[in-house]
């Protein structure tokens, strides 16, 4: 047990910091989970641009990671997670999430199935002592190994492109699927997986790897302008997306202080991860009395009227009654729309006589808009580029 | 003259009561044994140059509602939060505290990997009942076998909380009020060193043991509080804790109130079933229309009043409420800073709390001692630098440190302390922290050892109890102190209570004296400026 002096690293730097802050001109950093990462390294439209346009280099370091290994693993994932981890074929990748005994959320993440018995969540929030304690009359092991995985996300229209320049020719690899390449006297994992909505790829490799594979794409990428872009940009091309965060768009509840703050699968447009059939689940009970009771709660994408942004603003009925909030808003650039993600009560889940709020700030005055609102589809923003296989050479 | 009220010692409770009483218009006079002010919230210069928090020494607890209705930061009072804490463990370990949560994750981690992530769990499931407590303690508890429209609206409003939440909440802060600490502890924690940090707000102040049931409230009560809205953080009062009481007494001069001090109260004075006045120990008479005791109801009722005048289930009652002292204090004078060899350099643990109790099977074995009748051989420490924070209490260079030590028993074996006891009992303390601190005891200028003894003779705390009575479950909310008389009021008219042996119990909070004063106001049908607590969002 050495003895750490935390006080002087309060943050945690990834094992691609030597590059990121080479690279943060700005010196914009924020707190996640423990590390220091860059909201944005020069100028967030054009990092966004990036993601859209050409090729952008994201630090995903800082996302909790847990190897799940052993005999029992699939049929531990089975009870742990909603979907069928046991369906999941080597070299899949499936989005997940897992509940509470009363069917509320706790987070969602990808699950990485390398090995028959061999799986890796990866995920926002931390969960150890509920993954120890629902591992019980399982064999099975979990760890936590969120330190000894680095993780870089390559998105992008160009993404596949820059990919083989480097030498990963990634042109076969289907969404969810994952890959293993040589590199550097080793290998790393690439999966086509992303949390943008375009094409895109995540890269993972032990941390020794992490600053010659920066500085190799870096390199390879240059004639398709890649970029290492901030949390600023992600978050708008997540929007895009209709990708919800935990913590933003809902409270995992292991972390609600308020009891009535904690929303189920269901209440959150992810019901279609829930399978029914495959055996008893952890929250299985309380989903179904609610599938069949109906849910109090719903998450809609929507569609609102003008160009100002509703971030945190409240939802009526009628003008009147308050009705939901928007956890996520923004004008998209590549949609040319104003969009916004939302808690509504499930009565309102039609938006039907629905209207939110905005304060507009402009120059110490607010603007007051009461403007109605349609439900619109998510993802938002959803090319075809994303699906495409092979996909398109740049 | 006649006071509109005379207060019975000036201690925080009391000057809080007295000064609510003073700014509605009541012409009010405190009086006080001791030549200076402040009760248990007391800062005292014993040794040239050092300011000592002689009995309490953090704050957290004391209302903000107060602090803003009598104004005291106008007085003086600035309250400064902490920054660290450590448990320094055997063989040259240690677990830090650190105020970053994600510092103080990985710092769990170094201990147990589970334990790190078991913590935002652990601290959900405590706040959730420090939501549900917090609104309690600036009310008055409803009398539960009264039908006066105001106890059963009181009733509802408990009930009412009660239902907002779910069944499963209910169900586990049931099990938390009743369990002890451990056993808590267990289902969230494997680490013995981070389940021995975690333990010591459960036995503050408290003859339990981590193992006996009932200790997980204490813990609560010791997390309910705040500094700036950051609830369960602590504080130092800069200058001490007799800066509380300081700018209490400047706000009730402020508003016209009188303090006597030098001169305690040797009597009640009841006639025809009422209280009229006290007697102070010189003989002199201070008459009033009601009195007012922080003194606790032990001391109250058995010592300053005439048994006749009171009804002889009360008294009962009054003899069996638990009062034991389970605690002593070293207040000691430092040439120079400490240094502890197991902490990095530069580290802002000993910024706050320092423990060399590494688990609880060890807190557990020195409350043996005391049920055995003798004070810890390997006691718990709370130990406080306040000067590393503090720039005030000494001068530049040299520290005060504050230990607070468990377990210390009112008697020795059955018999009173002596002074060869409390020597030894100084000389246990100092050496386990030499223990940790090498050269520790050279810097030692001076050392007030205040055993249950002391702090019964100088503060007036029975037995030495720290919260004028144990914070246990049967001990609280309509049954605090005695059943029946848990609204300030006594069996003899016009003599109330207003210190920590009323609900909502102990620690420097001051809601009790507030409480009284509104009771007061309210029977007295006079508006006082005092403000509703603030929301719980």
């Amino acid at each position: 047990m050495t003895a750490l002096t935390h006080f002087r690293t309060p943050l945690l730097q990834t094992p691609f910091h030597a590059r990121t802050a080479a690279a943060n001109v700005l010196n914009r950093w924020g707190p996640w989970g423990g590390y220091m990462t860059a909201l944005c390294f020069g100028d967030a439209d054009m990092e966004y641009t990036a993601i859209r346009n050409g090729a952008s280099v994201y630090d995903l370091c800082p996302m909790v990671k847990y190897r799940i290994t052993g005999r029992d693993a699939a049929g531990y994932l089975n009870r742990l997670t909603l979907r069928d981890a046991g369906r999941l074929s080597v070299g899949g990748v499936q989005y997940t999430g897992w509940t509470d005994d009363d069917g509320k959320l706790l987070d969602d993440g990808t699950l990485f199935r390398h090995g028959p018995e061999d799986y890796l969540i990866c995920c926002q929030e931390r969960h150890l002592p509920w993954f120890l304690a629902s591992a019980e009359g399982f064999e099975v092991e979990v760890a936590e190994v969120t330190e000894e995985i680095a993780a870089l996300s390559l998105q992008g229209p160009c993404s596949a492109t820059v990919l083989q320049a480097a030498g990963f020719d990634v042109f076969a690899l289907k969404p969810f699927r994952m890959a293993r390449f040589p590199f550097a006297g080793g290998e790393i994992t690439v999966s086509r997986t992303g949390f943008t909505g375009d094409l895109g790829y995540e890269l993972w490799m032990e941390p020794g790897q992490a600053l010659p594979l920066w500085d190799h794409l870096m390199q390879a990428g240059a004639p398709w302008g890649i970029r290492p872009i901030g949390t600023d940009a992600l978050n708008l091309a997540r929007i895009e997306a209709g990708f919800i965060i935990a913590n933003m768009d809902f409270i995992p509840a292991h972390q609600a202080l308020r009891e009535d703050r904690a929303r189920s699968p269901l209440e959150l447009g992810l019901g279609w991860m829930i399978d029914w059939d495959k055996g008893p689940f952890t929250g299985r009970r309380a989903l179904l009395a609610e599938k069949e009771k109906g849910s109090d709660w719903v998450l809609v994408g929507l569609d609102i009227p003008g160009n100002v942004s509703a971030e945190g603003s409240i939802l009526y009925y009628d003008k009147r009654a308050e009705a939901g909030i928007v956890t996520a808003a923004a004008w998209s650039p590549a949609l040319k729309a104003n969009v916004a993600i939302a808690q509504v009560k499930a009565r309102h889940a039609t938006g039907e006589n629905l209207w939110v709020e905005i304060y507009a700030l402009r120059e110490l005055q607010y603007a007051k808009l009461m403007v109605p609102v349609t439900v619109a589809e998510r993802p938002f923003f959803n090319p075809a580029r994303k699906r495409a296989t092979p996909p398109g050479r740049v | 003259m006649t006071y509109d009220a005379v207060i019975v010692g000036a201690g925080h409770n009391g000057l809080v009561t007295a000064c609510y009483l003073a700014r509605a218009g009541m012409n009010v006079c405190v009086v006080e044994k001791n030549d200076w002010i402040g009760g248990a919230a007391v800062s005292r210069e014993l040794f040239p140059g050092f300011t000592y928090s002689n009995c309490s020494y953090v704050s957290s607890l004391f209302r903000p509602e107060i602090m803003r209705d009598l104004e005291l930061p106008k007085h003086g009072l600035q309250i400064l939060p902490y920054e660290g804490g450590a448990v320094f463990q055997e063989g040259g370990g240690y677990l830090g505290m650190f105020r970053d949560h994600d510092a103080n994750r990985r710092e769990f981690a170094r201990h147990s990997k589970r334990d790190a992530e078991a913590y935002d769990i652990y601290a959900r499931d405590v706040l959730r009942f420090c939501r549900f407590i917090r609104p309690m303690l600036m009310r008055t508890p409803p009398d539960p076998s009264s039908f006066r429209p105001r106890d059963l609206a009181e009733l509802m409003w408990l009930g009412k909380q009660m239902g907002a939440l779910s069944e499963r909440t209910r169900a586990r802060m049931v099990q938390f009020w009743t369990m002890s600490i451990a056993d808590f502890l267990d289902e969230y924690f494997e680490s013995p060193v981070i389940k021995g940090y975690l333990a010591v707000s459960a036995i503050i102040g408290t003859a339990l043991g981590p193992m006996s049931p009932g200790s997980a409230y204490v813990l609560l009560h010791h997390y309910m509080g705040d500094v700036d809205g950051n609830v369960g953080a602590w504080g130092f009062a800069r200058g001490g804790m007799g800066a509380i009481t300081k700018a209490l007494t400047a706000s009730l001069r402020a508003a016209g109130g009188e303090v006597r001090v030098g001169q305690g109260v040797e009597k009640i004075l009841v006639r025809g079933g009422r209280a009229m006045g006290v007697v102070l120990a010189n003989g002199d008479e201070v008459r009033g229309r009601r009195v007012i005791s922080n003194m606790d109801v032990k001391r109250t009722f058995l010592k300053h009043v005439d048994e006749a005048e009171l009804p002889g289930d009360f008294v009962k009652r009054v003899k069996a409420f638990k009062i034991r002292g389970s605690s002593g204090k070293l207040n000691i004078a430092l040439d120079s800073a400490p240094v502890f060899p197991a902490l990095p350099e530069g580290a802002p643990n000993l910024k706050g709390d320092l423990h060399f109790t590494d688990s609880i099977e060890k807190m557990e074995r020195a409350y043996d001692d005391w049920k055995s009748g003798h004070f810890s051989r390997d006691p718990f420490q709370d130990v406080m630098i306040p000067t590393m924070i503090d720039p005030t209490m000494t001068p530049p260079g040299k520290h005060f440190m504050s230990s607070f030590v468990q377990y210390a028993p009112p008697k020795i074996e059955g018999r009173d302390w002596t002074d060869a006891d409390r020597d030894a009992f100084r000389d246990t303390c100092l050496d386990q922290i030499e223990a940790y601190s090498p050269g520790f005891k050279d810097r030692v200028l001076h050392v007030e050892v205040r055993t249950p003894r002391e702090l019964e003779a100088e503060v007036g705390l029975t037995e030495g109890n720290i919260f004028q009575g144990e914070l246990t479950f049967d001990q609280l909310l309509f049954n605090r102190p005695v059943p029946g008389y848990a609204q300030y009021r006594s069996p003899i008219r016009d003599l109330w209570i207003c210190g920590s042996s009323t609900h909502p119990g102990g620690g420097v909070m001051g809601a009790p004296g507030r409480n009284a004063a509104a009771e007061v106001l309210r029977e007295a049908g006079i508006k006082g400026g005092m403000r509703d607590a603030y929301a719980v969002l």
